[in-house]
């Protein structure tokens, strides 16, 4: 227990604030050395904890943005073949034998390195965060499972590479596509919800350390009950942040003062166009009253 | 096997209860294998007087592997680990698993299901009698749509006759088949494709100095439409779930891409029970999960629970949302059209089966059933294996 909450008060001396089963899970991923999947709606800071955790541990944060098509040249390695072209184009005069040369152009020197090969040849072991893996085609989630179980990398041209260090890999999913069981049995699971009312009000004070106590209150218990009305989108801690400081920037003192601000500043909670017809002045009035 | 403290004790004993959790949780569709076992078994060990919740936590984050697998984690924790003067049945880990799954079943599940079960019997008998009639002769005085769900537990093994099965699941298939091809407009490389892919082909040959030595070729992908069906099983539409659970196992088949729900007054999700091969197993597995089947209906309810919970990861825009219900609810008809409005915006398609169009003079005149007209694409009768063949050249054409 006592580790759990040490890591839980190290995250928060790097200004985030975690709840306790996310601190043990991270605790776990690293006791273990099991890579973390964490699932959950957006912006609910899955993204932020890789990059806390970085913090945390003193290392590189290496991202990987997960998208439909990201393939093996795009994730882990692809030779630099302008470079290569040029440098025959250059040896020509030289006359070079073919086999020097082309040990000169398979070399290292030659190689662009993709997050995951960066990843694996750190010295000291990196915060690898493979982001929205449920946007990747199955193909390459396949791929991924044999590095994430061996950390290693085969290049035909150079031969395997192991990890020098291996990293701690977080990897976050939006659920918009079921993940394979294969995927799912390698690491570590989460589920990150919406934060409760005090988390989030710490998360709002540690953030913006300016603000009112009073009024971030006010803004977190808004949020609160805006977030249980029947919304296409809902807003996330970022979003909170956001609004918390546009309310501060049109200098308003309290949620429920003038109404009309109140509304306009709503851009910043609501993301599509039917959720802000379907916040109405009158519901806004209705939610800053329970929120005053 | 008695565990009158909270905190998990140490020694040898723990390995065989860890065990006899872990199948717990594979009869309850935990994918877990040897190693997650011995890494819990080692924190318990490493741990041995760390407080039950933290166990609780550290064993959730290692074994459960999705959002419905967190939120029931706690649940079958505690069903497991903690007494609450309900007896559990002991469990022998040591036995083969083949043998043990079925007979553990019943056991292991005693705690979760309610323990009142003396309508068992009676249930049944009813059944049958609806079941062996006609189905409009024997549904006269049974369509009171009621507001509390039925506790008893509905036993579908009384309902397999072999033939029907046989039948029911290949029109299914065969719906399923004519729905299922679409072809994509855009295009994607592919190994075989009839197309050279331009782009592709000079991106690829780059090592080649531009010399189009290897050549990458493109075709359009089949895009299979995904099947979503949310099937009706309370009270009012006791006579016909038995032979609409075969229909949903029809379509629930290995190559079409599907997903399926039951409901009555809460919405539950049924893919992998029904994509079960052995039957007995499923059948076996479904009568447990069907607490309150037969019971009452809140589609409105059941709805919100599916577009909240499932609709954002099951439904893309190549949808079929077909919902198999008469319309008899006991919610607010205002709320059902706001959910049917909501999943409307989400899938391609909805499409209403109705099994009480087939009958002579029906008009969806209920409450529920007119509010919900407006927002689906398509209204269908399927009441006999008959009238649900002749819906198929019109789904092949949505």
């Amino acid at each position: 227990m006592e580790q759990a909450y040490d890591i839980g008060k190290r995250l928060r001396d790097v200004n985030y604030v975690p709840d306790e089963t996310l601190a043990m899970a991270l605790q776990l991923s690293l006791d273990l050395k099991r890579p973390l999947l964490l699932e959950g709606e957006a912006g609910v800071g899955k993204t932020e904890i890789a990059r806390a955790l970085a913090a945390v541990l003193g290392t590189n944060l290496i991202r990987l943005q997960c998208y439909e098509g990201l393939d093996a040249n795009h994730a882990i390695y692809e030779w630099n073949y302008q470079r290569q072209l040029l440098a025959i184009k250059a040896s020509e005069h030289e006359r070079k034998p073919a086999d020097i040369l082309e040990e000169q152009i398979f070399s290292e020197t030659y190689l662009l390195k993709r997050p995951l090969l960066e990843a694996i040849s750190q010295t000291t072991p990196p915060v690898l965060l493979i982001d929205e893996i449920d946007r990747s085609d199955e193909e390459f989630e396949a791929y991924l499972l044999e590095i994430l179980s061996d950390f290693q990398i085969t290049i035909p041209e150079l031969g395997t590479i192991t990890a020098s260090a291996v990293p701690h890999v977080i990897l976050t999913s939006n659920g918009t596509r079921e993940l394979s069981d294969a995927l799912r049995r390698r690491c570590l699971y989460t589920y990150v919800d919406f934060p409760t009312l005090d988390r989030e009000l710490e998360i709002v004070l540690t953030r913006l350390p300016d603000l009112e106590a009073d009024l971030a209150a006010q803004i977190v218990r808004f949020v609160q009950a805006l977030r249980k009305e029947d919304l296409e989108k809902i807003p996330g801690i970022a979003e909170t942040l956001d609004w918390a400081a546009a309310l501060t920037g049109l200098k308003l003192g309290c949620v429920d003062g003038d109404l009309d601000s109140i509304k306009a500043s709503l851009i910043c909670l609501l993301k599509t166009e039917s959720d802000q017809k379907s916040i109405t002045t009158e519901v806004v009035s209705r939610l800053a009253g329970q929120a005053a | 096997m008695e565990h009158q403290s909270t905190e998990i004790e140490s020694g040898h004993k723990i390995t065989r209860q860890i065990a006899g959790f872990v199948d717990h949780l594979r009869l309850n569709d935990y994918r877990i294998g040897p190693k997650e076992t011995r890494d819990i078994a080692g924190l318990l060990v490493a741990s041995p007087l760390a407080p039950l919740k933290q166990a609780r936590t550290q064993m959730k984050i290692l074994l459960s592997g999705g959002r419905d697998q967190w939120m029931r984690f706690d649940e079958l924790f505690d069903a497991y680990w903690v007494p609450r003067g309900r007896e559990r049945q002991s469990v022998k880990p040591h036995s083969s698993h083949k043998d043990s799954s079925l007979a553990l079943n019943q056991g292991i599940w005693k705690n979760h299901l309610a323990s009142d079960q003396p309508t068992d019997n009676k249930t049944e008998t009813e059944l049958d009698d609806g079941v062996d009639g006609d189905q409009s002769e024997g549904a006269d005085s049974k369509l009171i749509a009621t507001e509390h769900p039925s506790k008893s537990k509905t036993d579908f093994r009384k309902y397999l006759d072999p033939q029907e099965i046989a039948h029911a699941e290949q029109l299914a298939y065969q719906l399923a088949k004519a729905m299922r091809n679409r072809l994509s407009r855009r295009f994607r490389r592919d190994l075989h494709g009839s197309r050279l892919d331009f782009r592709k082909t000079i991106r690829a040959n780059q090592c080649h100095g531009g010399d189009p030595i290897t050549l990458v070729k493109k075709s359009r992908p089949d895009r299979p439409v995904r099947i979503v069906i949310l099937l009706d099983v309370s009270g009012s539409m006791k006579l016909y779930s038995r032979f609409f659970m075969q229909f949903v196992k029809g379509l629930v088949c290995q190559w079409i891409d599907t997903d399926a729900y039951v409901f009555h007054t809460k919405l539950l999700r049924v893919t992998d029970v029904v994509r079960e091969k052995n039957a007995v197993k499923a059948m076996t597995k479904l009568s447990l999960l069907s607490e309150g089947f037969g019971g009452g209906t809140k589609l409105g309810e059941s709805l919100d629970q599916f577009n909240t919970i499932y609709a954002k990861r099951t439904l893309n825009s190549r949808s079929i949302v077909f919902i198999v219900s008469d319309g008899y609810d006991t919610g607010s008809a205002e709320k059902l059209a706001h959910e049917l409005k909501r999943l409307k915006r989400r899938a391609a398609r909805l499409v209403w089966l109705n099994p009480m169009i087939g009958w002579r003079d029906f008009e969806p005149i209920t409450k529920a059933m007119s509010a919900a007209l407006p927002h689906i694409d398509h209204f269908a009768s399927a009441n006999s294996l008959a009238s649900l063949a002749a819906i198929e050249p019109e789904l092949a054409r949505l």
